[in-house]
């Protein structure tokens, strides 16, 4: 067996005295889809937030335990560099607001100041916004603002903005929470298509989404990770009755 | 007796509305009347010379006011270098730090000092700076100025940042973008609308000041443009006029009001349509 992209070694983290996650072992497979499942405030988004250390933004933020990416700690690298080799889709689509869609793709290039050709940024932006499902509907609007297009639209755009810097793992922190069933269910093809080139960790706290689009299914509850196997398993035989009572809508 | 006391309410609802209307039109009509007056008073002196020549001496026809012109741009642009970057940078710093000892206590200076006279402003640059030089100068007024131009930036640039969703940030971090570059790049451009108007409505409110320029521009009869040597400014030149014996200088004072007003009132409707026309959808 190939070894995992991410493995995350009984992690624990905390905002000041409170303990949002409960030291945490699991293991991401190469190019499959692990959904992060659990009711709201169980510490899933905080989470996916440590893999690329953006809950270091917060002030009293502290973390024990161990991430390794690609067996390299990734807590002893620069977090910019972690950052880039770990794209991040937030739940409200963000595009940048004073850029038009062709520069909101390359900003991770532009905003880093990395030089390339612009044959190069050329095709970055039409493979990123390709693998993204966004190329055919913006191919003519490139050069207006990111923030005209629609919600599922801009969706898609930060999508294609966190591809183009070729991460490792792509994290989707609740992608579609904001979006409405059309749009979500766009995005969830296109995260099962992106599955091919890309790791990608999806946080979602809809149980029929993490079914129908994940591979390995990790349920967080109160900061502790209950249980993770094949989603499969999962959602038909689960071992844990915690498991089962969330599944069948006991409690979350 | 129930239709008489309903009548009674609208009647009074009325009344409030209308008075309310009244009390708007009473708030326009003093910079009506200011306008017309500085208008009326000042428009027959304008003209090509008045804006282009030196001051004559009393007694001689004509004149302009070209060295006040010159040296309300240059005390503006001095004051500007001076607060501009301290301005916005320490904007910055309390945008992204809302609490905490250095933010509360940037804030309450910045609150207090926007509180100070101004004619005590320029005697606190008299003492600085006029004293150790030996010398009134353009300097020591652009220093005055920006001083007083300080506050209105910091203020604005932080409430304009501030409204700026954090997502923006997060997006920007999340690719691996530098702290600085991200606040440079990505949050600072989201904001410009906002902090440019700032810094246009603060020139437009310090070209205009006359108190802190008394002990440190000081005013100048000739033309000036070394900045280490006192100049003439608009609102010195207006102060010195209006309060001459000579009706040809107070002629010349209404003009330069004249002139003054249009370059203030210019500023805002900038200010208004750069906050129109940059203004970005989030």
């Amino acid at each position: 067996m190939e070894s995992p992209v991410l493995k995350i070694e009984s992690f624990s983290a905390s905002f000041g005295e409170h303990n949002v996650l409960k030291d945490i072992s699991l293991e991401v497979t190469r190019n499959k889809l692990t959904a992060m499942m659990g009711p709201s405030g169980c510490g899933k988004t905080t989470l996916v937030r440590c893999i690329n250390r953006m809950h270091e933004l917060v002030p009293n933020a502290s973390v024990s335990g161990k991430m390794l990416l690609q067996n390299e700690d990734l807590y002893a690298m620069n977090p910019i560099l972690a950052r880039r080799k770990i794209g991040m889709v937030f739940q409200r689509p963000n595009p940048f607001p004073t850029m038009n869609i062709y520069d909101n793709v390359i900003a991770g290039y532009k905003l880093n100041g990395i030089k390339i050709s612009k044959g190069d940024l050329d095709a970055i932006v039409e493979g990123s916004l390709r693998k993204g499902a966004l190329w055919d509907e913006v191919k003519d609007v490139l050069y207006r603002k990111g923030t005209f297009l629609s919600g599922g639209q801009q969706q898609r755009l930060c999508i294609a903005r966190a591809l183009a810097m070729k991460p490792e793992v792509l994290l989707l922190d609740e992608p579609t929470s904001a979006l409405d069933p059309k749009a979500t269910s766009r995005i969830e093809e296109l995260m099962i298509e992106l599955k091919n080139t890309v790791t990608i960790i999806l946080v979602t706290h809809n149980i029929a989404q993490a079914a129908r689009t994940s591979d390995f299914t990790a349920f967080i509850y109160l900061g502790e990770l209950v249980e993770f196997g094949p989603t499969q398993k999962l959602f038909t035989v689960p071992e844990d009755k915690r498991t089962e009572e969330y599944l069948t809508g006991k409690f979350g | 007796m129930v239709n008489e006391r309903i009548f009674f309410r609208i009647f009074k609802d009325k009344l409030f509305k209308l008075s309310v209307i009244g009390f708007c039109f009473a708030s326009i009509l003093p910079l009506l009347f200011i306008l017309f007056y500085i208008f009326k008073n000042g428009i027959a002196v304008i003209n090509w010379q008045f804006l282009t020549e030196l001051p004559k001496p009393v007694g001689e026809i004509g004149g302009g006011i070209s060295n006040a012109i010159v040296g309300t741009v240059m005390l503006v642009l001095i004051s500007s270098i001076c607060s501009i970057p301290l301005g916005i940078g320490a904007g910055i710093y309390l945008s992204e730090h809302k609490q905490g000892k250095l933010s509360y206590a940037v804030r309450l200076c910045v609150e207090i000092l926007q509180g100070i006279p101004s004619i005590v402003i320029g005697i606190i640059a008299y003492v600085w700076i006029v004293m150790p030089l030996r010398t009134f100068s353009a300097v020591s007024g652009g220093i005055a100025l920006g001083i007083m131009m300080l506050p209105i930036i910091v203020r604005s640039t932080e409430e304009t940042l501030k409204l700026i969703p954090e997502s923006l940030k997060e997006a920007s971090l999340a690719l691996g973008v530098p702290y600085y570059k991200t606040i440079m790049k990505v949050i600072v451009p989201a904001g410009l609308s906002g902090i440019v108007t700032a810094v246009i409505i603060s020139v437009a409110r310090v070209a205009g000041e006359t108190a802190p320029l008394l002990f440190t521009a000081f005013g100048n009869p000739f033309m000036n443009i070394n900045i280490l040597k006192p100049v003439n400014s608009l609102p010195l030149l207006v102060f010195n006029y209006a309060a001459s014996p000579y009706p040809e200088w107070h002629a010349l004072a209404w003009g330069a009001s004249l002139v003054l007003a249009v370059l203030v009132l210019t500023l805002n409707v900038l200010a208004r349509i750069f906050t129109k026309k940059w203004k970005v959808q989030f």
